[in-house]
């Protein structure tokens, strides 16, 4: 009888250095040695170079006078304000501009992108011009145009393009009425805010009547009135609280009324024009991404092109729409930057410009930037993702 | 005409013409222009703004404009003024670059467009080797012809760069430099080892994160501080590392699309053929991804070709910083819109040129379904 011997064959281990676990571990142990090694000789030569020159560093430079001054701040400010001051003052300008921006840009986006699918050949085509046009040329050169070229050659305040004699556009910016706010004022945006809670709270009933008995309540009209009529009961119960300050031209220059500055026009028309050329073909892509069976589908089931377009294509358009859109909100809020080339003050020219320059603080200042718009990014990616989240396909 | 009614045999009656209404140019023009109530009120709106706009820009830029002459006293100023851009196009061109040497830049373009063309020509046989060339050889060619100092050539410095030729080279460099540290960044993006992953995320996102303005700021003052005493870099190549490590993010993310889209097997198979990670993604998964994004390069590059326009705000005199300083010129102020329409025609053609080529190559590449 032959015995069987049973010889326990293990696989043959490879040597350590080719052992795929600790190659990766060495390989990772060897990149973050040398990002750890550049980082030091960056930071060692920086410390040296600081010292050398003489400047401070550390963030006490917010505290200090900046003894400049702004010409558009939403917030208290003056000559004696602090560094940190100016930094918020630079911070609200970019915020403004760039929610300014991408207001307009996605209406204009919107308008366009729908004209660009339009049967009608002229619209269709004058709206490929349009894009094809602003799309091409750098969004730089296009403010540029805006401010010197146009907003530069307007006429002097004595001889401004009035609307209404109440809006004056020349060389110091757009001066329209200032609303002057009067006791019981408040009473109007209460009675808005409250016409907005009844409307939701309304559109939540009759959806949940459809739901449960298949009738329909025209919302929309409804709506519209309460937000109209409410705030306008309120203003008749309280007189008209509002009144308007005109501008005025005394001497050379407007007085009273709101100004809007040149910088602050050319760079939102800018930024809008440009940006929605962009806006207008995702749009269009996404409209066209929605297969013409759901159309036919929605028809055949008896819905009129208007629910047909609110109710099935839109939806559905705007999955394809929404990530696209995002990146784009990000690039207008990063392109509102370019406001230090026609010296609107946003953060860029008031922080990295004006304060760097006094205080020669660059790593702080360069560091403070960044990191400002990198949250700024990352706060706008969030509420989309969120949105996005909200209207993405609910699968089974 | 008859109005007489004829009889026909059933099955015999002749083939009608369509109505003239649905054929030929009035036919077209009811179904594209008029063909309800609303279409025809957009008709109209819209060839009013044609009659408000083209008319009075043709008038302008060509019937009432000035082409000949050396001075402002040759402009009549009721249209535009070109002679403006035939006194500065040398200078739009190619910024101070000393005037007995502007062949070398010339040179450089004719043996960029010599050696190009090769690879639009389908079939042509050493692509590979022209690709090579370009990428690799001919930089260096172009920095000793540009930069000289060797060969007998003057030396030109930096400063002197200017107009298109600055645009362009800072366009190409940005471009040939940031495609491989994209690919690597990608590669890293993608690795399953978390410290390699985690750095390349956060140099990824912290570039994409933030305007290129900021990094030029950065490049230009916070790069000599990050460098030892004594060591200066010159103004352009702080801009121009600016811009490469700025579209190397771009670049990274353009390239991360394609490895996604390569299927698992094609990594599968290549560990199963027993090749080593740089073999599978040099022989097997690059070739097949870098194809696929072709486009999202191109489109990255006209990104980047429009972005170049930045530099002129840390006072490098590109194409569009040299048409502001030429409207600074005492003797040419007020000729801002002839400068800046000549600029913008010139991007528009570099940059409509590049977007209808990648929709071409979309197309063709699109060898799927």
């Amino acid at each position: 009888m032959a015995v069987e011997t049973k010889i326990a064959v293990a696989p043959a281990k490879p040597p350590v250095w080719n052992d795929p676990r600790y190659r990766a571990l060495f390989f990772q142990v060897l990149v973050l040695g040398g990002v750890i090694l550049l980082g030091a000789y960056l930071v060692g030569n920086t410390m040296a170079n600081l010292e050398r020159q003489g400047i401070a560093s550390g963030f006490g430079f917010l505290e200090t006078t900046a003894g400049f001054s702004i010409s558009q701040t939403l917030v208290e400010y003056s000559e004696e304000s602090s560094y940190g001051r100016a930094f918020l003052v630079g911070l609200l300008n970019t915020m403004l501009v760039s929610a300014i921006g991408i207001f307009f840009a996605t209406i204009l986006g919107f308008i366009i992108g729908v004209a660009r699918l339009s049967r009608n050949w002229l619209i269709s085509n004058l709206a490929a011009v349009y894009i094809e046009i602003l799309r091409n040329i750098p969004l730089l050169l296009q403010i540029f145009f805006w401010y010197f070229a146009v907003l530069r050659n307007v006429p002097s305040p004595k001889n401004s393009h009035s609307l209404f004699d109440s809006f004056f556009l020349n060389i110091r910016g757009l001066y329209s009425p200032a609303p002057v706010f009067e006791a019981g004022f408040w009473l109007i945006p209460a009675a808005l805010v409250a016409g907005i809670v009844g409307i939701v709270v309304l559109a939540r009933w009759a959806h949940a009547r459809q739901e449960r008995t298949g009738e329909q309540f025209p919302v929309f009209w409804t709506s519209l009135g309460i937000l109209i009529g409410l705030p306008l009961l309120a203003a008749v119960v309280t007189g008209f609280p509002l009144s308007w300050n005109y501008p005025e031209l005394k001497g050379f220059n407007f007085v009273g009324g709101m100004v809007v500055i040149p910088e602050l026009v050319a760079l939102a028309l800018a930024l809008s024009t440009y940006t929605a050329s962009f806006i207008a073909e995702i749009v269009r892509a996404g409209i066209t991404a929605v297969s013409h069976g759901q159309t036919e589908a929605a028809y055949s089931l008896g819905l009129r092109p208007g629910p047909t377009l609110r109710l099935v294509v839109i939806p559905q358009a705007l999955r394809v729409i929404i990530p696209p859109l995002t990146s784009q909100y990000l690039n207008l809020m990063k392109n509102s930057s370019l406001a230090a080339a026609i010296a609107y003050p946003d953060i860029v020219l008031v922080f990295a410009g004006t304060v760097l320059m006094q205080t020669g603080q660059a790593v702080e200042i360069i560091s403070i930037t960044m990191a400002v718009y990198l949250t700024l990014s990352l706060l706008i990616s969030a509420f989309m993702n969120w949105y996005n989240k909200k209207m993405a396909l609910v699968e089974r | 005409m008859t109005d007489e009614t004829r009889s026909h045999d059933p099955g015999s009656h002749p083939d009608l013409p369509p109505p003239a209404s649905t054929v030929g140019v009035v036919g077209w023009v009811r179904q594209n222009l008029f063909a309800t109530p609303l279409d025809v009120a957009l008709t109209v709106l819209a060839l009013y703004l044609v009659y408000l706009l083209v008319p009075p820009v043709i008038q302008w830029a060509f019937i009432d404009a000035d082409w000949v002459g050396d001075t402002r006293d040759a402009c009549s100023r009721e249209g535009a003024c070109w002679v403006y851009i035939r006194v500065w196009f040398k200078q739009l061109m190619y910024g101070r670059y000393p005037d007995g040497e502007l062949w070398r830049i010339n040179t450089a373009y004719v043996l960029l467009v010599a050696a190009a063309i090769p690879l639009f020509i389908p079939g042509f046989r050493w692509k590979q080797w022209i690709g090579l060339f370009l990428l690799i050889g001919y930089p260096i060619i172009a920095f000793f012809l540009f930069v000289g100092d060797t060969f007998g050539l003057e030396h030109v410095e930096t400063p002197l760069w200017g107009g298109l030729f600055l645009t362009l080279v800072i366009a190409l460099v940005g471009i040939v430099a940031s495609l491989p540290i994209g690919v690597v960044l990608a590669l890293g993006r993608r690795s399953k080892m978390p410290v390699v992953r985690s750095i390349c995320v956060a140099f990824i996102e912290l570039w994409r994160g933030v305007p290129l303005i900021t990094v030029l700021f950065m490049s230009s003052v916070m790069f000599p501080l990050f460098m030892p005493e004594g060591v200066n870099f010159d103004k352009l190549l702080r801009a121009l590392v600016g811009v490469m490590l700025f579209s190397a993010a771009y670049m990274a993310e353009v390239v991360r699309g394609g490895l996604q889209a390569i299927p698992k097997g094609q990594y599968e198979a290549a560990e199963a053929l027993g090749l080593s990670f740089w073999k599978m993604m040099g022989l097997i998964v690059l070739p097949q991804a870098l194809k696929l994004v072709i486009p999202g390069i191109v489109n990255t590059f006209i990104g980047l070709f429009k972005d170049t326009t930045l530099v002129l705000i840390i006072g490098l005199f590109d194409f569009l910083g040299m048409v502001q300083l030429a409207g600074t010129n005492p003797d040419w102020l007020g000729f801002a819109v002839e400068g800046y329409v000549f600029v913008a025609a010139g991007f528009w053609v570099f940059c409509f040129g590049m977007s209808r080529y990648s929709q071409h190559l979309e197309k063709k590449l699109h060898t799927g379904h």
